[in-house]
């Protein structure tokens, strides 16, 4: 294990403990309603759509077609396991096709 | 914040006689072994679904160059899954952002502060540092589960630890499961599993949708995120999209919820 990878997984291991236990400690005084507890359901929506937009974008004819197949196939079955299957099946058979 | 509101706002099913108040709860029912039993059995469900995520995680984590200790270390001490996706994405072995992975995961496990916080009840008899380290079994799974218990007018520290515990092992047995699986494949890109990543991404995005009120945050958070990315080197794209994103979605929920507020 590289110090860095140590230091990366320590850090993110601190400032994860730091909120779980946070939310104990200031339960009385943290908003439940209101602007910061809406602030913080949003983030892992707006977080995963940044993740997503620029791979796509970046990403050629293949890739758009294989992003369309995982939409559908995890509106279709619900499952995770299920649309990444499709999203890599799909990819790999726009490439051939399309010889991206 | 009555129980009916928190169910919506996370998006719990409305159990059966789950109708009372939180303000009702009370944080007892059993002895300790039969409600950790208790929860750890209700779990098993959930503990599927864990395990199938922890599985995807575990072949994302081999392709981005973690080892099998790293990957144990990881899913161990931090045992939060949305931001162990992303921190994968940002790892790179020749040059960690360290910085930006640590400040992606503290913006993106913030919710799990309101989510131990929703679960003090459970915690008050226990000494504070006891229960600063119980708090580490909260995952959305765990949390979810013991809050409808609660909601019920039961669910113990017990029942939490339980449900937590199953949660911990599904999560670090698949993931290390996934590694394994991952090494078996020595080209990700030639069999297209490097688009792995965007898929389990979008796939994760797609299940986390509340509806149409989803839209806008969401497209502000993806334009931030295509322009940052274009501009600056690095992840912060991540960041500066998240961000934007989620004030955004605040800034339209809380007008809607006040409309005497211009």
């Amino acid at each position: 294990m590289s110090p860095d990878a140590l230091v990366a997984i320590l850090g993110m291991a601190a400032v994860t403990f730091a909120i779980r236990a946070g939310g104990y400690f200031v339960a009385n005084r943290l908003p439940a309603t209101g602007f910061v507890a809406a602030w913080m359901r949003h983030i892992p929506g707006a977080v995963l759509a940044a993740l997503v937009a620029p791979a796509v974008v970046a990403g050629g004819p293949a890739e758009w077609l294989a992003t369309l197949a995982t939409g559908l196939a995890f509106l279709l079955t619900r499952n995770l396991l299920a649309a990444m299957a499709a999203g890599v099946v799909a990819v790999y058979v726009a490439r051939l096709l399309l010889g991206g | 914040m009555t129980a009916m509101r928190w169910r919506r706002a996370w998006r719990l099913p409305t159990l059966p006689g789950a109708e009372n108040d939180v303000n009702a709860i009370t944080t007892h029912t059993g002895r300790p072994t039969d409600q950790f039993l208790l929860g750890a059995r209700m779990f098993i469900p959930l503990a599927i679904s864990v395990g199938a995520y922890g599985l995807v995680w575990g072949v994302l984590a081999r392709q981005s160059g973690l080892s099998p200790a790293e990957v144990a270390l990881m899913s161990t001490l931090v045992f939060a899954g949305a931001s162990q996706f992303v921190a994968l994405e940002m790892w790179d072995p020749q040059a960690l952002p360290v910085g930006a992975i640590v400040f992606a995961t503290l913006i993106i496990n913030l919710r799990l502060m309101l989510m131990s916080a929703t679960l003090r009840p459970v915690f008050k008899r226990l000494k504070p540092w006891r229960a600063a380290l119980a708090t580490h079994f909260v995952t959305d799974e765990s949390w979810a589960m013991t809050m409808a218990e609660m909601a019920r007018g039961r669910g113990s520290l017990a029942y939490l630890l339980g449900a937590g515990s199953l949660c911990f092992i599904a999560w670090l047995v698949a993931a290390l499961a996934g590694h394994l699986l991952g090494s078996a494949i020595d080209d990700p890109a030639r069999y297209g599993l490097d688009f792995a990543f965007t898929a389990t991404f979008l796939a994760l995005l797609l299940g986390m949708s509340k509806g149409k009120a989803d839209i806008v945050p969401w497209l502000v958070a993806a334009l931030a995120a295509i322009a940052t990315a274009r501009l600056v080197p690095g992840n912060w794209h991540v960041i500066v999209g998240g961000l934007a994103g989620s004030l955004v979605g605040a800034v339209i929920e809380t007008r809607r919820e006040r409309p005497d507020v211009a």
